[in-house]
């Protein structure tokens, strides 16, 4: 048997392909395809239905898209959606970049920084909502604790400083992340760039926006294509931290999802939302593919 | 313009030579906005990490009378006694049982569409589909599909269970997976394969025996990162279980602040300190390899 399979599998590799080599990729192929191919597809077949999770499933066609998208509740969804996306990109970009490059010194002490930054990494979206909640209770939190008057406010209750207080959390858990991202893809541009620009006499800003930046391109398009499909799908943070509130006034896409399926149980409306954030997923995308020119991840595989 | 040029240029190698050895990047002007930003934000981090530990060593009493910075002035444990009386040993091996659960098969499993991939270097049409399809797994937000691999679970008698938790996310982990460990697979010098394959290995022999050993700082990185995933998961336990007995950490953290001890700040700040540290203690055992094979797999 192993004989056999020996010779397949030199005669496969003069071939260049077939062989035992496909099936070495079936477990995962087989595993991706169960939980995740199948209900990618069932999201967009469920969403011609009704269910409410315990009856039957009933064929309704487009009623639950009519119910969907007639509802004053999606543009909005859509529109906080989108500010959170755009709020947090613009925030987290460029201070990822600054901090990325000063964290790429070879000193030793940033070595020691990078380490510090990686822990927002480490607690999940949860135990964070949970911890600003209370360092924000107008109450009992950092606020009345150090008795400042203006960190005393209804940090939660109000649309406006809710929606910012979301921002700053989503910040707080990331930017260290896209930061190392930006640290590892200075370390790779060529020293002799810089050692160039000197000699022509190029300062430290001009050095950054002539070399730096156009260098990190790729990074810019892998972290901002991370930044802003992952910022579709937040998910716990604002469930524990505003549950969408005060009001709908940080009530997300995904959050919207879960609301109408597992709140309302009208899980065919949730499916038409879960089909519109995988539009605007593949959009985004395909979107920051054009923009960098090619794939940023296909990119990589393509590289050696 | 020319004469400054010119006179910089002439200069130089004075300066070099004066320095001897010192790196080129040392000679610039400090990188302040950089600096200030770095540290800036790096307080921002630190803050609420101090405020959770410190906080989470007051007695409720002390929380409420004390600055909320100052450190405690009897630590107590009483806390974490609390919280460990709570189930959350119980919370805790469902975490571990999940994590481990999911990382295992989602590595290997990777690993091995990985070694595929690279190894039919696009002469097979079926791997290049493969390929494109974890690809564009990443680029879809696959938590949009929650509700139908809920009904998924519910069909295959699954729900309310550990297993419902541990498939989906062995689904959810190959994409990044793959597309880390096949850039690390990649690496690997060709005539090492080659003499493999001249020595009469199998595949099989020369993915376990010669693929996997070169590779494994970035079999960790991928470890320890779905690990995190997995730990830190909220959306999947919340849809998918329902019993308190089959809570995993995240959950149980948000059912204990909602819950009638959710006004007892210190001891939710303790159970948040109790589900990090397992991540903490993962963190530095691996933390050369994982810091150095995140920003390799994605920063290329």
């Amino acid at each position: 048997m192993s004989a056999i399979s020996a010779r397949r599998t030199s005669s496969a590799a003069a071939t260049r392909g077939g062989g035992v080599l496909p099936w070495l990729a079936l477990p995962a192929l087989v595993a991706f395809a169960v939980f995740a191919l199948i209900p990618l597809v069932g999201v967009l077949l469920l969403s011609f239905t009704s269910w409410d999770t315990l009856g039957e499933i009933q064929l309704t066609g487009l009623e639950s898209w009519r119910q969907v998208l007639t509802d004053p509740g999606l543009p909005h969804a859509l529109w906080v959606t989108f500010l959170i996306m755009l709020l947090s990109w613009a925030f987290q970009t460029p201070a990822s970049i600054l901090i990325g490059v000063f964290l790429a010194g070879r000193q030793r002490y940033r070595e020691l920084l990078a380490v510090l930054y990686f822990i927002p990494l480490l607690l999940s979206s949860a135990a964070i909502a949970i911890t600003f909640k209370a360092l924000l209770d107008p109450n009992f939190g950092l606020g009345a604790g150090l008795g400042l008057d203006f960190l005393t406010q209804d940090w939660l209750g109000e649309p406006g400083l809710a929606f910012g207080v979301v921002i700053f959390v989503v910040s707080w858990q990331y930017i260290p992340f896209h930061s190392l991202l930006y640290q590892g893809g200075v370390r790779q541009i060529p020293r002799s760039l810089y050692e160039a620009a000197e000699l022509d006499g190029a300062g430290r800003i001009r050095m950054f926006f002539s070399i730096t930046l156009p260098q990190l391109k790729y990074t810019i398009i892998t972290s901002s294509t991370l930044m802003l499909v992952g910022s579709l799908t937040f998910f716990d943070l604002i469930f524990v931290l505003t549950e969408g509130g005060p009001g709908d006034a940080t009530r997300a896409l995904a959050l919207d999802m879960y609301k109408r399926g597992f709140q309302a149980n009208l899980m065919g409306a949730a499916c038409v939302i879960g089909v519109i954030l995988v539009l605007v997923g593949l959009a985004l995308a395909l979107l920051l593919r054009r923009i960098g020119g090619r794939d940023p991840y296909a990119s990589q595989l393509e590289g050696a | 313009m020319t004469v400054t040029h010119t006179s910089r240029a002439a200069k130089r190698p004075a300066t070099s030579g004066a320095h001897g050895r010192r790196p080129a990047k040392s000679r610039q002007r400090p990188n302040w906005l950089g600096g200030l930003v770095s540290w800036l934000w790096l307080a921002v981090v630190l803050i609420p990490i101090y405020w959770i530990v410190v906080t989470s060593l007051k007695t409720q009493s002390n929380y409420y009378l004390t600055n909320p910075f100052a450190p405690p002035g009897d630590p107590t444990l009483d806390n974490y006694r609390l919280v460990i009386e709570m189930d959350f040993p119980l919370y805790f091996l469902n975490s571990i049982i999940v994590a481990i659960g999911t990382v295992i098969p989602s590595v290997l499993f990777s690993f091995m569409a990985a070694y595929a991939i690279v190894r039919s270097s696009g002469a097979s049409r079926f791997l290049r589909g493969v390929n494109s399809l974890f690809l564009m797994g990443l680029a879809i937000p696959l938590q949009a599909t929650v509700i139908p691999v809920y009904l998924l679970i519910i069909k295959m008698q699954l729900y309310d269970s550990l297993t419902a938790l541990i498939l989906p996310s062995i689904a959810f982990a190959i994409p990044l997976s793959v597309l880390v460990l096949s850039n690390f697979i990649r690496d690997v010098p060709k005539e090492l394969f080659e003499s493999m394959r001249l020595d009469g290995a199998t595949e099989w022999k020369t993915l376990w025996g010669l693929a996997f050993p070169l590779t494994r700082p970035a079999v960790v990185t991928v470890s320890i990162y779905n690990a995190l995933q997995v730990w830190n998961g909220f959306l999947l336990p919340l849809i998918l279980t329902q019993s308190p007995d089959k809570r995993t950490l995240p959950l149980a953290l948000a059912a204990f602040q909602g819950g009638p001890y959710g006004v007892n700040v210190p001891a939710v700040l303790a159970s948040v300190v109790l589900t990090i540290l397992p991540m903490l203690i993962l963190y530095t055992v691996g933390r050369r390899q994982l810091l150095s094979g995140l920003t390799a797999g994605f920063g290329k």
